[in-house]
């Protein structure tokens, strides 16, 4: 018998927080202009004793200014979409849950898009208008996907992918008609892009919510767990069923309109992340959750990454990367759990 | 909405955690005291179901039967014995609280429910199973202190199944499963056993294997057992008093010898059966049988 202990938290977390540095050091030094590994680490440091003015202005440009915002960036949306990714999959008792598979990276797509639409200069409206369509999306996916008054697997994917279906056309129906005005091309909606860095101030902002939202479904970790086994039982072993499943319900929403609103709808990091984090540490969620959002990050980062050096100078959308991967595991674990 | 009657005075022991509240033999610890309820549809259309009043008493150590042919209302008296669900009139107390009213946390640590068996999402290994008993006991977040682990594995010993401790609870058969998840209700160190036909899925040796443990349980530890199940004769053999329904009325309650008569249990089971005294004194029921081995 082996409990998990935080010690053993923590020393899994501080390993995947190297890994997610070499991750980013890779980044940095990969690119349509390649860096050494030796300079990157000399202006690293440079920076790192407040001499960046000594920096070679080109330097500056291209891994301060370009690369690593983008890193940052990517590093923040992966976090954000797997931790919501691994709270869907407990709220909705179904392991292929995924913002994008359920039409709720749509959703949010569709809110931001909206109030772009109603008012283009209010740089905190966009998320929130995403974060309330990615909750009411949820909503309606969750009351069609059941059965019998029954949460039903199969009939909930269905519907997510339908909505997600539907509400693409609604966002493809205002981009054509509103064509005249930026809103973003169609590629950055649908398929998600990192190459928008985020707003200075709204920065902050980011990493505050992900923090507040993140840790509030962490602080449900346990109960969660028991969640999983199923809400009548969860409720005999002392487990407020409605309070756990409102604070999740509503910071994955917070999670994923967040991201979505920066980045667009990448897809399937949040069935990537929390799947490889259960193979290689168990399912325990006190694990998941921190491991899944380091893993997430790790993801994002490298997926945004081939991104950008595959077909450089040209470069494809980090969403495509990620669908072309998560596709195949998401089928992957259909199959299995259909046997 | 009141039932009428003054609250009945709260005893004085306000357990909490690690005051042993369990008294001395004897005491009822568990009273339904004229418990209803109906299920419909919605707010205004006739119940689909109902369990009409219903009252008994279980004290200490003893095993309960609720017996009963299928959709006589087994589960839903379970359900509120549970505090899962409101009484829609009379109550429920578990040593003066009603259950249904207790924090979810408090139910968990008095009340330990063993279900069918639901199918688990993300497999996990026995120990791990067992250990979500701890869990009302544990802080948000709090890790599995070496006592939670120790009264775990006391736990899995307590029902012979420590050798199990480090297999997937997937890859266990029935019976070990069935074990597994009674030493998870153990670790949470209940007043109140309740279990929800226990030995629907095991062959016959499994089913006597699982009273007997769960008998000297109850005696050892003190606990109070329910038990849901339409099996007659292990009701008999295993139970102190039996609860008997029939189409969402309690029919009697009482000993089984006092309860099962042949005249009863023919007309609820709708089925010709003999109704002997063993040799404990203990009733017997059998199929009457038409044909006759004996021919020639």
């Amino acid at each position: 018998m082996r409990p998990l202990t935080l010690r053993r938290l923590l020393w899994i977390c501080g390993t995947l927080s190297l890994v997610l540095l070499a991750v980013v050091v890779a980044a940095l030094k990969l690119g349509a202009v390649p860096i050494s590994v030796s300079d990157l680490v000399l202006s690293l440091g440079r920076v790192a004793i407040g001499r960046s003015d000594q920096l070679p202005s080109e330097y500056r440009l291209i891994v301060f200014e370009l690369r690593l915002p983008r890193i940052l960036l990517g590093i923040l949306v992966g976090a954000a979409l797997s931790v919501s990714g691994a709270g869907f999959q407990a709220l909705l008792r179904n392991p292929l849950a995924d913002p994008y598979v359920l039409g709720v990276s749509s959703g949010a797509a569709l809110g931001a898009i909206l109030s772009l639409i109603a008012s283009p200069h209010l740089p905190l409206l966009t998320p929130v208008a995403a974060f309330a369509g990615a909750a009411l999306t949820i909503a309606a996916v969750y009351f069609l996907g059941r059965r019998k008054g029954q949460l039903d697997g199969g009939t909930l994917l269905l519907a997510g992918i339908i909505t997600a279906s539907f509400l693409s056309a609604v966002i493809m129906f205002l981009m054509t008609t509103l064509s005249s005005r930026d809103y973003r091309g169609m590629a950055f909606w649908q398929m998600g892009d990192l190459s928008t860095p985020l707003a200075e101030g709204l920065r902050w902002v980011f990493v505050l919510v992900l923090i507040v939202a993140g840790g509030a479904i962490y602080t449900t970790a346990a109960d969660l767990n028991l969640l999983l086994t199923g809400e009548r039982e969860a409720m005999h072993l002392g487990v407020h069923v409605t309070r756990v499943k409102l604070v999740v319900y509503l910071a994955a929403s917070i999670l994923t309109g967040m991201a979505v609103s920066v980045s667009g709808a990448i897809g399937y990091v949040g069935l990537l992340a929390p799947h490889l984090m259960r193979m290689l540490f168990g399912s325990d969620y006190r694990l998941l959750i921190p491991t899944s959002a380091l893993g997430g990050a790790i993801i994002v980062v490298l997926a945004d990454t081939l991104a950008r050096t595959i077909v450089a100078p040209t470069e494809l959308p980090v969403g495509a990367m990620t669908a072309m991967v998560g596709a195949p595991v998401f089928i992957y674990l259909l199959r299995r759990g259909l046997q | 909405m009141s039932t009428g009657g003054p609250a009945t005075t709260a005893p004085s022991a306000l357990h909490s955690e690690g005051e042993d509240a369990r008294r001395g033999p004897g005491d009822v610890r568990l009273t339904v005291e004229q418990a209803s309820y109906a299920y419909s549809s919605g707010e205004r259309q006739a119940p689909l179901f109902t369990l009409q009043a219903t009252s008994f008493q279980a004290r200490q150590r003893e095993v309960v039967a609720i017996l009963g042919p299928n959709a006589s209302g087994k589960s839903t008296l379970l359900g509120l014995i549970s505090g899962a669900i409101k009484p829609l009139s009379g109550r429920v107390q578990l040593d003066g609280f009603e259950t249904s009213r207790l924090e979810p946390r408090t139910r968990a640590q008095r009340i330990a429910v063993v279900q069918q068996e639901s199918p688990l999402l993300f497999p996990s290994r026995a120990w791990e199973y067992v250990l979500q008993g701890r869990h009302p006991y544990g802080r948000t977040l709090r890790f599995e202190t070496p006592e939670d682990a120790a009264i775990a594995e006391n736990a899995l010993a307590l029902v012979g199944a420590s050798e199990l401790r480090d297999r997937w609870m997937d890859k266990i058969s029935g019976g070990e499963k069935q074990r597994v998840i009674l030493a998870r209700a153990l670790a949470q160190q209940p007043l109140l056993l309740l279990l929800d036909e226990p030995t629907l899925h095991l062959d016959i040796g499994a089913q006597v294997e699982l009273l007997q443990r769960l008998r000297r349980l109850a005696e050892e530890n003190r606990y109070t057992a329910i038990v849901v199940t339409h099996e007659l004769n292990l009701a008999a053999e295993f139970a102190d008093q039996v609860v008997l329904l029939h189409h969402g009325k309690c029919l009697r309650v009482g000993p089984p010898a006092a309860v099962y008569s042949r005249e009863l249990l023919e007309q609820i089971f709708e089925a010709p059966l003999e109704v002997e005294t063993g040799p404990g004194g203990r009733p017997r029921v059998s199929i009457r049988g038409e044909r006759n081995e004996t021919a020639g």
